[in-house]
């Protein structure tokens, strides 16, 4: 039984293909369907071949203007998150001081805890509160949901650093600050771009705290949401298939060019 | 001699230069902590005292509410609820198991037999977050959709017929069945498995195999004996960072369920954004919390791995 040995021997791949492709699957849907010319408002049926949904990305009202917003939230989500969670990843790694487990208990548990548990939670804040929900509690949220992830991201990379390498630049009579600008900081940089890389995936794509503390402001997530119930336009596949293949290309680029450096230095 | 004189200070603590310095540093750790632990604190840890303040209060829209330290919410939300709470739990541990018994040989096939190809693998892992998960959601509901292959395909193998009657389906459906959400789960979070499954996996040594197999293990045993308690750790935070969210998501069991899947999130979601009834809500929020809480603390004792972070 030759095949059986096969199958035997290679076990392990082939149900790790299949893992993977039940994981691709969808992507491979939502690629196929923004080429589809549904009939009635919902687009889960094949139809016929067209290209319009493509010309015309922003035909459906609203939704490049929750694409926008989401942007934006994502953009400021990330610059906050990365700010914060850098200085209390710095402060983890470095240096000593009281109530460190409490510290460490208060970054775990936002990851730890039901997304719909945190969102309910702030949401009755922001209603005792009369805080008008919109823009800047989705913000608040975010920032707040965000942190975690980049101190996570940045504390592995700043453990893994040599102290070393700060001693002797501040043995070359390098101040503190100049030894943080001109040797912390680059070291920690893949660090601290993969804890904002992080944050703003998550910002963007977070529907569940969003539905809580958005009150009428839609994000892209709220609108395919609000769209799953009233019709799903053709132009949010066209959005997913954009958004997957700049990612793609982004993520390849910048293996291209690490490789390139790494042939260059050896 | 003059070349000495012109030598870097001594490193020693005692150096008078030195001195000012580390007096300043030492509330520079206070500092780089108060703005995000500031943030921590009003944003996550104040919201969850104001919600166990609201599960307490009685009263209306109208009027307002008031704490009353009215407890019975918590018992009226956990009579009536009590099935919801049962669904999210099944629910998400089946969703978590299916992780483990297809994310472990994702995991395996990266970090053993990938070679070249591991990098790409990689990528195909992580690239379905590019695309909304909401979007990639919606895509389960045209995979699964009636009459369609694969609910065919399950059809002329009778795999319906067990599943039927084991109650996960219903007839020739697929879509808005038990199933249908487990499944939805178990995709959404397959990634959370993978990842740290692979990353516990990817630090044994090689060789370790190879000693094992020089002692005459079958790989069934190279696998049970060596492999796989090494990767314990992975195993583990990978079923948590799976079954936490899974028990917690109403957005799989709304899209691809219906009113009989409903999950502990979706009743909190709807008494929450819909009726309004905030003081249940709260109740139902917090017990979900606590509830997880202690699951996670009690696994993560048995199992023996108490330094996740």
């Amino acid at each position: 039984m030759p095949f059986v040995n096969w199958l035997k021997r290679h076990f392990v791949v082939i149900a790790g293909l299949l893992t993977l492709g039940y994981l691709l699957l969808p992507n491979v849907i939502v690629t196929v369907f923004s080429f589809n010319k549904p009939k009635g408002r919902f687009n889960y049926e094949w139809q016929q071949f067209s290209t319009d949904a493509w010309k015309d990305p922003c035909g459906v009202s609203d939704l490049c203007g929750s694409l926008s917003i989401s942007l934006q939230i994502a953009v400021w989500a990330t610059l906050g998150a990365t700010a914060l969670g850098t200085a209390i990843a710095f402060a983890l790694v470095r240096y000593r001081f009281r109530a460190r487990g409490a510290v460490n208990s208060l970054i775990f548990l936002p990851m730890a805890m039901p997304e719909v548990v945190m969102a309910a939670s702030l949401l009755t804040l922001f209603l005792n509160l009369g805080a008008q929900l919109g823009f800047w509690t989705i913000l608040i949220a975010h920032i707040m949901f965000c942190m975690s992830f980049v101190v996570v991201a940045v504390k592995a990379r700043v453990m893994s650093m040599d102290p070393r390498l700060e001693q002797a630049a501040q043995d070359l009579y390098a101040g503190p600050f100049q030894t943080f600008v001109r040797v912390t900081l680059p070291i920690a940089a893949p660090g601290i771009a993969a804890g904002a890389l992080l944050a703003f995936a998550l910002s963007f794509d977070d529907f569940i705290i969003t539905n809580f503390t958005a009150g009428s402001t839609v994000t892209f997530p709220m609108f395919v949401w609000g769209s799953a119930q009233r019709g799903t336009p053709v132009q949010i596949n066209v959005i997913g298939t954009a958004m997957f293949l700049v990612a793609v290309l982004f993520v390849l680029t910048s293996m291209v060019i690490g490789n390139r450096r790494k042939k260059q230095k050896a | 001699m003059s070349t000495l004189t012109e030598a870097p200070p001594p490193l020693s603590p005692t150096a008078p230069e030195k001195k000012p310095p580390r007096k300043r540093g030492r509330f520079v750790p206070y500092w780089l902590l108060l703005p995000g632990i500031l943030w921590l604190l009003v944003f996550f840890a104040l919201p969850m005292i104001y919600q166990a303040s609201t599960s307490v209060q009685t009263g209306s829209l109208e009027e307002g509410y008031k704490v009353t330290w009215h407890f019975a919410t918590y018992w009226d939300a956990l009579s009536e609820y009590w099935p919801q709470f049962l669904r999210s739990v099944a629910y998400a541990a089946s969703a978590t198991l299916l992780c483990l018994l297809l994310g472990y040989p994702l995991a395996y096939l990266i970090a053993f037999r990938a070679g070249r190809w591991r990098n790409l693998i990689m990528i195909l892992v992580i690239a379905p977050f590019f695309t909304s998960f909401l979007i990639r959601t919606l895509a389960w509901k045209t995979i699964l959709a009636d009459g369609g292959p694969v609910v065919g395909a399950l059809n002329t193998l009778h795999v319906l017929d067990v599943t039927s009657w084991l109650g996960w389906t219903s007839g020739d459906r697929v879509l808005a069945t038990p199933l249908a959400v487990v499944c939805g789960l178990t995709y959404n979070f397959l990634p959370f498995m993978v990842l740290p499954l692979y990353s516990s996996l990817e630090r044994i040594d090689g060789r370790l195999h190879e000693a094992a197999g020089d002692l005459y293990a079958k790989p069934s045993t190279v696998f049970r004996k060596v492999t796989f308690p090494l990767s314990m750790p992975g195993v583990v935070s990978g079923t948590l960072l799976t079954f936490i969210p899974a028990a917690g998501d109403y957005v799989n069991a709304d899209l691809l369920g219906s009113t009989d899947t409903r999950m502990v999130g979706n009743v909190i979601q709807s008494q929450f954004l819909r009726i309004l009834d905030y003081p249940t809500a709260a109740a139902l929020s917090f017990i979900l919390m606590a509830a997880i809480l202690v699951m996670v603390t009690v696994y993560i004792r048995k199992s023996g791995t108490e330094d996740l972070v």
